[in-house]
């Protein structure tokens, strides 16, 4: 079973079709980027997904569960980073750690190593005890995607994840997400930036609700005649 | 069970970590408490007073030694002259004067009346009249002593008796206020704010994606405030006891329990604001002008709700602090048990099941 199937997936706020009968599948190990404009629906399919919403009709299975009514195991199975930066800042890089570990319900022995190897990779070993504060953006932005991936889920979801970060740092940021993927997780990312659409496996294009494109980078910009996935979005967008 | 334990912990950095805080929540109580106690008091103390003793004779000077004895009042200056009494006010020295005309003796008891003046600087009303009862009270007592000499037949002896407060202590009405306000603010306010911080900075979302259910975050984030709220409380009760010497003629017990329950309503008030605004500033707000303002004005703290106009009089009841002050008055000043405070007990009880029905259901309006 692939780690995300939805099927007519529709989400309405009174009159408004916020989400119009959306359906694809993310096979395991990619990296699925979920573009559209600001206000295209992607937010609440990506919170319909989380088991933040409730659909208002059609199917949903994440990590094997339904939305509907498995909601706990959903969220249990998915680490979840939001373009709004989501660490607290008067905690140390540690407590942090083990704050988000412990509520993922991780032993404090896991913790413990986990943070070791973490802050080792991330080159981070001297700030384990600052606070999240004191660091610089992109530092806190790789922190905090290592942190939304602790707890070893088969699903991430990425909500435009490197808004405000520089093309170094985001450049160092999709590394991360290529070796998340290598080792099989499967990434789920919501982006404005079409360079990085350019990263994904494959990406869908959402306009007033709908899913109107689905394919490679690569095939997309085939089938709309142009050499940029900027000019398969800006045909999408105004394309009505 | 352990999820929740590292939640709680996680609050309690917050608190700890954030200084300025901190020193409210515990500087507050202590500051307002001494506030109140000694510097806001509508007690009268050794006013000064003009005296115009026109007679001079045994039975005046002995009238003017009564008011002094008491220690209401405190002769400042001995006028000459009616022209005198004008500049002693204009010189704002004296907040009352007295003028006894001349014979004062003679008068009293050869034509059965001696006039006295009083007059009080009434810029401010409230100290005038309590004054000018205060005086008129002494002098009426002074008349029956002389009174009791001459063997009159006849006459009505009325004997006051102040109940639970007989000193009239002010810090009696301050300190329950004070404990209401305070455990309000710090219960209210600060989960409210705490609440609308997580949202603010995106974290709740963060929170609600985890297998954390909703309440256990809702419920950790209120948790240090029952236990800061508790210790407020405490210290309240001590300072009042200690320093002022109010009593606790009740069960301590039950008082504490009643403490308790007043901050579950007042935490189910705080969760309440904290569902219908997404910032810490309108959460302040909200807090300050929807809670703080109504219960200082309408709880009965400062302003009796006897003296309200009906409408308003029948607002207080939705106050959750009117509830409390009477509780704690009740058990504090006249050692009542639980039998004569249910009523109040249960009013509290019922709003906060109340509220916490509302919150709940703004929360699940806001999931689905």
């Amino acid at each position: 079973m692939n780690p995300i199937i939805t099927r007519s997936l529709t989400k309405k706020f009174g009159s408004f079709i916020a989400t119009n009968a959306i359906t694809f599948e993310v096979m395991p190990g990619e990296i699925f980027g979920f573009l559209g404009a600001n206000g295209a629906g992607k937010t609440t399919a990506m919170r319909m997904l989380c088991g933040l919403l409730k659909p208002s009709g059609g199917e949903a299975f994440v990590a094997g569960y339904d939305v509907y009514t498995q909601t706990e195991k959903v969220k249990k199975n998915i680490g979840y980073m939001s373009q709004r930066f989501s660490l607290y800042e008067d905690l140390t890089v540690k407590e942090n750690i083990r704050f988000y570990g412990g509520i993922y319900g991780l032993r404090s022995g896991q913790i413990k190593e986990k943070t070791s190897k973490l802050l080792q990779q991330l080159q981070m070993e001297k700030e384990g005890d600052q606070l999240v504060s004191s660091l610089p953006l992109g530092w806190k932005q790789k922190l905090a995607f290592s942190v939304a991936v602790l707890h070893d889920p088969s699903i991430v979801f990425l909500d435009e994840p490197t808004g405000g970060v520089d093309p170094v740092t985001r450049r160092q940021f999709w590394d991360m997400i290529y070796a998340a993927a290598d080792r099989g997780v499967t990434v789920f990312v919501t982006t404005h930036y079409m360079d990085e659409a350019e990263y994904c496996n494959r990406v869908s294009i959402m306009v007033d609700g709908r899913i109107e494109a689905l394919d490679t980078p690569a095939a997309l910009k085939t089938m709309y005649h142009t050499s940029t996935m900027d000019g398969v979005f800006l045909q999408l967008a105004r394309g009505k | 069970m352990r999820q929740f334990f590292v939640f709680v912990r996680k609050e309690f950095y917050h608190i700890f970590r954030d200084r300025r805080t901190l020193l409210i929540l515990f500087g507050m109580p202590v500051v307002q408490i001494i506030l109140f106690g000694f510097a806001i008091t509508n007690e009268i103390k050794g006013a000064r007073i003009a005296v115009l003793d026109q007679s001079r004779d045994y039975y005046s000077t002995r009238l003017t030694g009564r008011l002094t004895a008491s220690g209401y009042f405190a002769v400042d200056q001995y006028l000459q002259n009616n022209h005198e009494l004008e500049a002693a006010f204009r010189a704002g020295q004296i907040k009352m004067a007295i003028v006894i005309p001349g014979n004062f003796g003679e008068n009293f008891f050869h034509h059965r009346s001696a006039p006295v003046q009083l007059l009080a600087d009434a810029g401010d009303p409230n100290t005038a009249t309590t004054l000018l009862n205060y005086a008129t009270a002494i002098i009426g007592n002074y008349q029956q002593e002389l009174n009791d000499q001459m063997k009159l037949p006849l006459r009505i002896n009325a004997t006051v008796t102040m109940l639970y407060n007989p000193a009239q202590k002010s810090v009696f009405m301050f300190v329950p206020g004070v404990m209401t306000l305070i455990l309000l603010l710090v219960s209210a306010m600060m989960t409210s704010i705490t609440i609308t911080r997580e949202k603010e900075l995106g974290t709740m979302e963060i929170l609600l994606v985890s297998p954390l259910p909703p309440f256990m975050i809702i419920f950790g984030k209120v948790m240090p405030y029952i236990l800061l709220a508790f210790i407020n409380a405490l210290v309240i009760l001590a300072m009042g006891t200690g320093i002022f010497g109010m009593p606790v003629k009740g069960s301590l017990v039950l008082l504490l329990a009643e403490c308790v329950l007043f901050v579950l309503t007042a935490l189910s008030l705080g969760i309440l604001i904290s569902t219908v605004t997404s910032t810490q500033q309108t959460a302040m707000m909200a807090s300050m002008m929807g809670l703080m303002m109504p219960t200082v004005l309408l709880s009965g703290f400062i302003f009796p709700v006897e003296s309200m106009p009906r409408p308003l009089a029948l607002l207080t009841n939705i106050m959750p602090a009117k509830w409390f002050i009477i509780i704690l008055k009740d058990i504090m000043l006249k050692g009542a048990g639980l039998k004569d405070v249910w009523l109040p007990t249960l009013v509290l009880a019922g709003m906060t099941l109340f509220f916490l029905g509302i919150s709940i259901r703004n929360f699940k309006i806001r999931l689905s």
